[in-house]
């Protein structure tokens, strides 16, 4: 199922969709199939594969120890495009979330083929906004990779509507001014900014993340948004056991908490 | 016919610089572009600016004819006295450009990177002349290796806060700054150390650096009535030698040679030279040359110099690079260190490590030069910073901190 259908669907129940986020490689190869398999199984619509990269500015430190972990442990790119093969081949639709530099070094055009080839959907860019872009628009239309930008609070309403009309699938919306990372309460921000996205395209999805870490946040988000992101939470699952049966049960567990959220959204 | 001028519209030079950045960020580098180019165009902005040049930093600096030096090269060598200024380095005509900038922003903190903790210094110093808050990240490793730079910011007022991920070093602390700045970016200016980052970083630190070129050039022609043949400098992010460069660029008879720091050598991966021995990337911010593996994860860099211990480069110095306006060159540690020494012998000037890449560079090209113009030939070097900061590695680097040797001179083993 693409990206698109995946949204219309969870609209048709009036629900969200919830995005599990993990990096690929944390802290095997096989881990992480087994953690992004079983996320799915416990109710992630989407699963957003994360390629370790070593200048991870747009991350807070959950996400920056885990990708540390895997690079330490020697995956590269074509272990994670490996890993998103096994991932989608056991069902699970995979967006790919990457750094710029990674793409660049291997070959923009390349790159998109075998991604598309892997089975991914789609691929967000955290620090590649669509003025740069324009390498990558071409080679996502060419091999049909859906494209997601972020938007931000700070973005004007004209960035806003320039970013959206280069996406495809869904876009990113930041809740917060910040890094990856859960925190206790969910972003004033993030309304207001899903908001104004709809104003500058009705029909595009928006999927928030930034902040987001138990059922709680995630009904609270689900009431506004179309889709939810999360990432450290899960990835503390897996960061803070001692072995792999404890971190795959917490995966477990969470992401049937975050999947009764989206399905409960706080009106 | 007249180049264009660069950064284009977009931050590009070339295919080099622009914007890669989170959306985040965005917004406040348009209004750091906007707040620029209104300043640029205030002759008030431009005469508070000059005024802190001359009576609070010391500039314009000397260019000074060094005798000895240049009887040891076969060359006439003339040295931008950047070492001279106040705090020590070109870094202050920077920070206090900058610091004006963000007073001007009416934004009450700043934040900085720092490597050796030079730019750290310098943006304490500016942010207690301005009344700022200031902020700066530093790699665990060199807040060890450098207590005494932490301490003088510390000194200054400024909050010092060691990174502790990543390899903890310059490009961790880069990396953690821009999450600050990401959070902050409201009431926060990045107080950015070097030509480098998204644009209009590389654009803005040039042209605050960039009196050290338009005064060589007037200090030249005055003082031997011409141009010199060659303008030589250490490239580590790059912002002395842009700002030496860039007054020069358009006079096509001066060569500029920019030293990278080689380290043990670029043969045996262990060095910090982007553009002799990395490739196109891109890295905070910018597409540039980056020292990076296949899979464009960035490879630690290495150099005796910290100031020059970074992965990237400026994106101007790439462009230059690529249109061959200007030469790059490896320095190992060595030849550094050689020069080090031998400008502290012939002229009684302790240099920074950083320049001394620049004195080893202008060394090796007379020979080339002298044959190639038929005569002794003319270089300036800028002479980016003094050596105090680094007595300790220099003095074990020599083998002169014992201090049994220097009671007892003569008797050595």
């Amino acid at each position: 199922m693409s990206i698109t259908e995946i949204f219309a669907k969870a609209k048709s129940e009036d629900r969200a969709v919830l995005i599990g986020c993990m990096p690929a490689g944390f802290p095997t190869v096989d881990d992480s199939i087994a953690s992004m398999i079983a996320m799915h199984e416990a109710g992630c619509d989407v699963i957003e594969v994360e390629l370790p990269y070593s200048d991870p500015v747009m991350d807070g430190p959950v996400i920056q120890k885990a990708s540390d972990i895997a690079l330490a442990a020697g995956v590269r790119t074509r272990d994670t495009l490996r890993i998103i093969e096994a991932v989608s081949n056991a069902g699970a639709p995979v967006v790919l979330m990457t750094y710029w530099n990674p793409i660049e070094k291997y070959g923009v055009n390349a790159f998109a083929r075998d991604l598309a080839a892997a089975g991914a959907t789609g691929m967000i860019t955290p620090d590649l906004i669509p003025d740069e872009a324009e390498e990558w628009i071409a080679a996502s239309d060419e091999h049909r990779i859906d494209r997601t930008f972020l938007v931000s609070p700070s973005s004007t309403d004209e960035r806003l509507a320039m970013t959206v009309a280069n996406c495809r699938g869904f876009v990113y919306a930041t809740a917060l001014m910040g890094v990856t990372g859960a925190r206790t309460a969910v972003s004033q921000q993030a309304p207001d900014l899903v908001a104004r996205v709809r104003h500058a395209d009705r029909e595009m999805p928006v999927g928030v993340g930034l902040g987001v870490g138990n059922g709680k946040q995630a009904a609270q988000v689900a009431a506004f948004a179309d889709g939810v992101i999360v990432g450290s939470a899960l990835i503390r699952c897996v960061l803070e056991s001692s072995d792999r049966a404890t971190g795959l049960a917490r995966l477990r567990a969470l992401s049937t908490e975050l999947a009764e959220g989206v399905r409960n959204p706080e009106k | 016919m007249t180049a264009p001028a660069l950064p284009d519209l977009s931050g590009h030079f070339g295919r080099y610089g622009g914007r890669f950045v989170p959306e985040a960020l965005v917004r406040a580098l348009d209004e750091l572009e906007a707040a620029y180019r209104s300043a640029k165009a205030d002759p008030e902005f431009q005469a508070e600016f000059e005024d802190l040049l001359l009576n609070y930093a010391g500039t314009p600096s000397l260019l000074y004819p060094a005798k000895r030096l240049s009887a040891k090269a076969g060359a006439e060598i003339l040295l931008k006295r950047e070492d001279l200024n106040h705090t020590g380095a070109h870094k202050v005509r920077n920070v206090l450009g900058q610091a004006l900038l963000a007073k001007r922003m009416g934004k009450p903190r700043v934040i900085a990177e720092t490597g050796a903790g030079q730019h750290g210094v310098a943006s304490a110093t500016a942010a207690a002349l301005l009344d700022l808050e200031c902020v700066v990240y530093m790699g665990e490793t060199d807040t060890e290796r450098q207590a005494l730079n932490v301490a003088r910011m510390r000194m200054l007022g400024a909050t010092v806060i060691p990174v502790t991920n990543g390899s903890r070093t310059l490009k961790d602390a880069l990396n953690e700054a821009l999450r600050d700045w990401v959070a902050s970016v409201d009431h926060t200016h990045y107080l950015l150390g070097t030509a480098a980052g998204p644009h209009p970083f590389p654009e803005i630190v040039r042209d605050f650096v960039g009196g050290i070129g338009i005064e060589a050039r007037a200090q030249c022609l005055d003082q031997i009535g011409r141009l010199p043949d060659a303008v030589a400098a250490c490239v580590g992010g790059g912002s002395n030698a842009i700002g030496i460069f860039h007054a020069f660029v358009p006079d096509e008879q001066v060569a500029l040679y920019g030293f990278e720091a080689g380290g043990d050598g670029i043969a045996t991966g262990r060095h910090a030279a982007s553009i002799t021995g990395g490739s196109s990337g891109v890295l905070h911010g910018a597409r540039t040359y980056v020292l990076q593996d296949d899979d464009g994860q960035t490879v630690e860099s290495h150099s005796i110099s910290a100031g020059l211990d970074y992965p990237g480069v400026g994106p101007e110095h790439a462009w230059l690079h690529d249109t061959g306006r200007a030469e790059y060159e490896p320095v190992t540690d060595a030849e550094a260190m050689a020069a080090f020494q031998l400008l502290c012998r012939t002229e009684g000037i302790i240099p920074a490590i950083e320049s001394a890449h620049a004195v080893a560079g202008a060394l090796r090209i007379v020979p080339a030069l002298t044959a190639e113009l038929g005569r002794t030939p003319t270089i300036v070097i800028n002479l980016s910073g003094r050596g105090d900061k680094d007595v300790h590695t220099a003095g074990a680097y020599f083998g002169i901190l014992d201090p049994v040797e220097t009671l007892v001179p003569g008797e050595q083993e």
